[in-house]
């Protein structure tokens, strides 16, 4: 493009020191006062209309924000399966009582689409970014056998209370295997994702998910959700270009969820945005009671709107829906709302 | 130099018949070479670890539709817009034509965005393979609608920055006329001045058009390859004549007839200038950039008319020629710059413009250096060297108001 501004401001007359005099001449000559007057009435127009285009120059056509598409995609697909889908594992009780669950977690490469059409070269734990949600019940005993397919080492750190030598820092080469086994504590909502160096590159590529360690006591019962907050530098320079929640950009805004007026909805709710300090959570039209990481039985909830969640931050977001109607929910912080982080329930 | 010729001569009934072969076999080896590679590969890998994509912004604006992009694609593959981002928020587009765009294909992206006026954007756009491209609208003004009424107020802007200097200049003939021929060896050294000034300046506009200009289509190189080529042709076409008159009374008219055409190229591209200003609703600082380019080239109009002044009464009609020649391409100027733009043809434009009037000093200084030999003058004079330093400095000096 023939950059305009830098023209004017090279030539700049205002600069100039010897402009002074000229710019008089300039002014009785060519009357730029009407020139001025004619674009500062065209300026006037345009106030007042902030935010409502179809008044204004004339911008019949213009709309506002983005309409996802109606495709159902394989992003989509992933994005709506992360939601609901919860990983027990495979059950055995062990010679002492306990209850041991086995899990098969695999690290390999993998393109995932991330927006309608837009393709990014994740690493994944599955072939999913998030991961697997893995859930479990405070006690149990978990073994997760973890082989790496893919060409860097990896390895899987799991947040809890455990022994050291199962926290997931020594990397596993590619072609390595490590089973990983511990006993399940405390009760909550906890977090696992690959802790190898450089640790920004591993996560922001997509090795994480969400861990659910349920308390022995059941939590009431109620329609259940995973949501990990998440987003995508397309261009490295460090900076998220596709906000989402379990990596798809406007999925639920496609495609809201069904919920249901009245009965309990438990989202389990993570943060693992990259570059970005901290995420958000708000609902429109209606409150519900956050359990910040919830592992404290004997913690009161925060009743809001709004939580914020800094990066590995998790929590247990309970609602009740009021009344049946599209209750939109998104990041409070706008510019991730725009980029991708807005969806909405649906409740019946 | 005969042995040289005689050796260049082609050695005529010496089997012509096979001569045509030896020019025909490197083609068709090179025809071989291409089809065997294209078949059979390089033997080189040639899967990039990453999509080559490469989008350039032909040109950015915005109007009653929201924002509108002329891309061009400069990658050696197809390139699938897919989303579009204007100041952090995705938005809905239209691409025209529809879907991938070819290599070395162009597309114009929509997007209805409520844009307001004065302010600044980042317009990106990502492709399906995730590679980001990024452009800026530094401040956010309808561009103007070509109508009528634009027409003809663009080519009134051309008229008082090109024609009505020029002219004026013309007017300081007579005055000129009345000077000895060392007067006239200063006029015409002062105008080798105004034309050094000039070829800088050309350069200097034609290399910052390039840089902005799409990487794959050269823009750098497109400068210099104007100017070594108008430079050429204007000596060809400058020696040929010479051949064919060898009129000595019509020389001094022929080179003012050179000069306007130069110059004239030149102030196209000033043209261009004020018109893109005017295009982006910069009237004020356009008013300004008017008045500064109707001085600087008030100048030109004397150096134009230097040459004829040791000739007879020239007509009138010499003189209304002249100014159009020198002066009418600001009109054509300002209605491109104004309506429609692109860096790499401009950065092509401004190569050719240096390169004429190159060959303006050439002559003018040929021209200057023929007659002191012949009047028993010495060539670089003080008063030719005053001259051309007093040229440089006027322009520098005129140059200021329209600079900053």
């Amino acid at each position: 493009m023939f950059d305009r501004r830098k023209q004017i401001s090279r030539r700049s007359f205002l600069k100039a020191g010897a402009a002074g005099a000229a710019a008089l001449i300039g002014g009785a000559l060519l009357n730029p006062g009407a020139l001025l007057g004619g674009r500062s009435a065209h300026a006037e127009s345009h106030e007042g209309h902030e935010g409502h285009a179809e008044s204004g120059h004339g911008s019949h056509g213009m709309q506002h924000g983005f309409t996802p598409g109606t495709e159902v995609t394989e992003g989509l697909v992933m994005a709506r399966e992360a939601l609901s889908n919860f990983d027990y594992g495979k059950v055995s009780t062990l010679p002492d009582g306990r209850t041991l669950r086995e899990y098969e977690i695999v690290s390999f490469e993998k393109d995932i689409e991330i927006a309608q059409g837009v393709k990014f070269p994740a690493w994944t734990f599955n072939g999913t970014v998030p991961g697997p949600t893995i859930r479990c019940t405070e006690g149990d005993v978990v073994r997760v056998k973890f082989s790496n397919a893919s060409s860097h080492p990896h390895s899987i750190h799991f947040h809890g209370i455990h022994p050291t030598d199962m926290d997931g820092l020594e990397a596993i080469p590619p072609g390595g295997t490590f089973t990983y086994e511990f006993e399940a504590y405390p009760a909550g909502m906890q977090v696992y994702h690959c802790h190898v160096p450089p640790f920004q590159t591993h996560i922001h590529k997509g090795m994480y998910g969400n861990f659910i360690i349920d308390p022995k006591t059941p939590r009431a019962p109620a329609q259940e959700l995973s949501m990990v907050m998440n987003g995508f530098d397309l261009d490295f320079d460090s900076d998220n270009d596709i906000y989402a929640v379990n990596s798809y950009a406007f999925a639920f805004m496609q495609e809201p969820i069904k919920v249901k007026a009245g009965k309990l909805v438990r989202i389990y709710l993570s943060s693992f945005l990259e570059f970005d300090l901290i995420n958000s959570f708000h609902l429109h039209a209606a409150y519900f009671h956050y359990y910040a990481t919830g592992a404290d039985p004997e913690a009161r909830p925060y009743y809001t709107d709004t939580v914020v969640l800094a990066q590995g931050e998790r929590g247990l977001v309970e609602i009740l829906f009021p009344r049946p109607g599209k209750y939109m929910f998104h990041a409070h912080v706008n510019e991730f709302t725009e980029l991708g982080w807005v969806g909405f329930f649906e409740a019946e | 130099m005969s042995q040289l010729q005689a050796e260049m001569t082609p050695q005529a009934g010496k089997s012509s018949g096979k001569a045509w072969l030896w020019g025909i076999l490197p083609v068709a080896l090179l025809i071989a070479i291409v089809a065997v590679i294209l078949t059979v590969g390089t033997g080189v890998k040639e899967e990039s670890p990453i999509p080559i994509e490469n989008v350039e912004f032909e040109r950015v604006y915005v109007n009653e539709n929201g924002i509108v992009l002329n891309l061009l694609n400069a990658s050696p593959q197809a390139v699938d817009i897919v989303m579009a981002r204007v100041a952090d928020a995705y938005w809905d587009f239209t691409i025209k034509p529809d879907g991938a765009i070819p290599r070395m294909g162009r597309a114009t992206v929509t997007i209805p965005y409520p844009w307001v006026e004065g302010d600044g954007y980042e317009v990106r756009l990502v492709t399906g393979e995730s590679t980001v491209f990024s452009t800026e609208i530094g401040a956010a003004i309808q561009a103007p609608a070509p109508d009528a009424q634009r027409f003809m107020q663009y080519a009134l802007i051309g008229f008082y920055v090109g024609v009505v200097p020029v002219a004026l200049g013309l007017l300081w003939f007579p005055l000129m006329r009345r000077f000895t021929a060392r007067g006239i060896h200063a006029v015409l050294a002062f105008t080798i001045g105004l034309l050094l000034f000039l070829v800088v300046d050309t350069f200097q506009e034609g290399f910052e058009l390039a840089e902005q200009a799409p990487e794959s289509l050269k823009g750098s190189g497109l400068v210099w390859f104007g100017a070594i080529l108008s430079m050429l042709f204007l000596i060809a076409i400058d020696q040929m004549n010479e051949r064919k008159k060898g009129k000595e009374g019509s020389r001094g008219e022929r080179i003012s007839f050179m000069l306007a055409s130069g110059i004239g190229l030149h102030n196209f591209g000033e043209g261009l200038a004020i018109g893109a200003a005017f295009a982006v609703g910069e009237a004020a600082l356009g008013t300004f950039l008017i008045i500064g380019f109707t001085l600087h080239n008030m100048t030109e109009g004397i150096g134009v008319a230097a040459p004829l002044a040791q000739r007879q009464r020239p007509k009138l009609r010499t003189f209304v020629w002249l100014a159009l020649i020198a002066g009418g391409p600001a009109i054509l100027g300002t209605w491109v710059g104004g309506f429609v733009m692109n860096n790499t043809l401009a950065s092509l434009y401004f190569g050719i413009g240096a390169g004429a009037i190159i060959q303006v000093v050439f002559v003018i200084g040929r021209m200057l250096w023929k007659e002191s030999v012949k009047l028993g003058y010495a060539p670089v004079s003080w008063t030719n060297y005053a001259g051309v330093a007093a040229g440089i400095a006027l322009m520098y000096g005129t140059s200021l108001l329209v600079s900053g």
